[in-house]
């Protein structure tokens, strides 16, 4: 996989956890007055349902463990560049916000995103996943040994 | 057999009325909203969604609130809405070596690279009914302590090294899905995993119990449990390469196993496996027993005719919409059926009572 396709599956996997509403707050934030651009669509936001699978033992056979809701939608903007989204749970207007991020940091807008969309999505994430290991880790058990009679 | 029958219409209608108005309760308490559910009742939640089989914590929600906080009927809304969505693919299988733990302990290990994990849990609290919280209270803060981004290995990965464990061994094969194809007998592990992961908690329980009790006894012991989330990756074939598409919490418990050996291999620990959707503990220590019970024919262990080692009982019984589809059909109207039986029973008993008078007769 090259560079440009590195950076984009990191930035969907981003867009995809973020929070629900998150993505439209921050984008229409950093887009400010100048608004959303116009887009076409190339497909609808649909909402369906991914098979999520395991493996038995953690690494054997795969099986299907159950399924998720997800929403997808894609839309390709003026210029051209084409925005897709995959995103877990029911949320077309999220599906539709990530779509749009996601065209756009194919455009001139990619610096100024990055700094005012992906940049906080990222630190918001690490945010709740250092937070939750905090408390983890104030769960661990410290074993000490009693000390006995006999040397 | 049914026959189409008129009437009814009216009262139906009045007894969906009537149970609107029970499912809100009195009025002059607030309404529950969904995401007070989700919140506050997320074993419930998780519940549904783990038998259920789709993950969707606020769907989940609503589900229990329509059905007045039963879970079986709950669990059968998500299964009717789960039919009506189209399917987008399926993720690669998940990592669970690479979980964010909330919680993680082994019971057969006590130190252990990554530690003992406690994480939000019911043990050693005392059971007693704590009325502080039948009033309004602060809300509670869990204490923090700085966390080391290390790795928590598989206590399998241990016993591995030293070649004491079977190993699970990784292959590519594409799982059979039974939501897809029927469930047929004789079941490979991937079909019999799907199926326990989606079963009735109470039935699993009650079966990884009797093998506990000595009915196909296989000395389990929780090698390792851990819940936390975990990333979902799909492959999006209009990119060409696969994305995370989400996250979610899973609980996951690999027991340790008594051994099995032959001439030619040396004694090993053998492996039940449990994986399920959610915080649900419970459940997933129950399917790793009982798979572990199911695998009895390919480790070479003799079947001691025990109903955990029965596949076709296990998997026919375990789903509790099947078995609550059918168990609850015989309340809805059998006029015709039980006209034919009637019948019969008058016809049999006219025999008996013709035959008796003809000895008597005679």
């Amino acid at each position: 996989m090259d560079h440009a396709n590195d950076d984009r599956k990191a930035r969907m996997s981003l867009l995809a956890k973020a929070a629900p509403g998150g993505v439209s707050t921050l984008l229409d934030a950093a887009l400010n007055a100048a608004g959303r651009p116009d887009f076409d669509w190339l497909r609808v936001p649909e909402i369906g349902s991914v098979m999520v699978r395991g493996r038995a033992g953690g690494t054997g056979a795969p099986f299907n463990l159950g399924e998720m809701t997800v929403t997808r939608c894609a839309l390709t903007l003026e210029g051209g560049a084409v925005g897709h989204a995959y995103i877990q749970g029911r949320r077309k207007e999220d599906a539709t916000a990530a779509a749009l991020v996601d065209a756009l940091m194919q455009t001139d807008a990619a610096d100024m995103l990055r700094d005012k969309v992906l940049d906080p999505l990222r630190a918001e994430t690490e945010a709740r996943r250092s937070t939750r290991a905090e408390k983890a880790a104030a769960t661990k058990v410290e074993f000490f040994t009693l000390v006995r009679g006999e040397d | 057999m049914y026959v189409a029958v008129k009437g009814g219409e009216r009262a139906i209608e009045a007894a969906h009325e009537w149970l609107a108005e029970e499912r809100r309760g009195h009025p002059a308490v607030p309404e529950l909203s969904i995401a007070q559910i989700r919140e506050q009742m997320s074993l419930a939640v998780n519940r549904v969604m783990a038998e259920g089989s789709l993950y969707d914590p606020d769907l989940a929600a609503l589900a229990i609130k329509q059905a007045r906080g039963d879970l079986i009927e709950a669990i059968f809304l998500i299964r009717a809405y789960r039919t009506t969505l189209p399917r987008f693919g399926a993720s690669t299988p998940v990592d669970t070596g690479a979980m964010a733990c909330d919680r993680r302990i082994s019971a057969t290990f006590k130190d252990l690279p990554g530690g003992q994990v406690l994480g939000p849990t019911f043990d050693y609290t005392h059971r007693l009914l704590d009325f502080r919280l039948a009033a309004d209270g602060e809300a509670p803060a869990a204490p923090r302590r700085e966390a080391s981004p290390a790795p928590v290995p598989r206590v399998s990965e241990f016993l591995n090294r030293e070649g004491l464990i079977e190993a699970a061994v990784p292959d590519d094969t594409a799982p059979p899905d039974l939501t897809r194809e029927p469930l047929e007998l004789p079941a490979a592990r991937a079909l019999r995993l799907q199926a326990l992961a989606r079963a009735d908690e109470g039935f699993t329980l009650g079966l990884a119990y009797s093998t506990q009790r000595g009915y196909a006894r296989n000395h389990a012991f929780v090698g390792e449990l851990r819940i936390g989330t975990v990333p979902v990756e799909m492959e999006i074939p209009e990119l060409g390469f696969a994305v995370e598409i989400g996250e979610i919490t899973l609980t996951e418990c690999e027991t340790v196993n008594q051994f099995t050996g032959s001439k030619s291999e040396p004694p090993q620990f053998t492996r039940g496996y449990g994986l399920v959707f959610g915080q649900t503990e419970r459940k997933a220590i129950s399917m790793a027993l009982v798979d572990r019970a199911l695998r009895w024919e390919e480790l070479g262990e003799d079947n001691v005719g025990a109903p955990a080692q029965d596949a076709e009982f296990v998997l026919y019984h375990a789903d509790n919409i099947q078995a609550t589809g059918f168990l609850e059909h015989i309340k809805l109207p059998h006029y015709v059926d039980f006209q034919s039986e009637l019948e019969l029973v008058r016809k049999l008993r006219r025999n008996v009572e013709a035959s008796q008078q003809q000895e008597a007769a005679e």
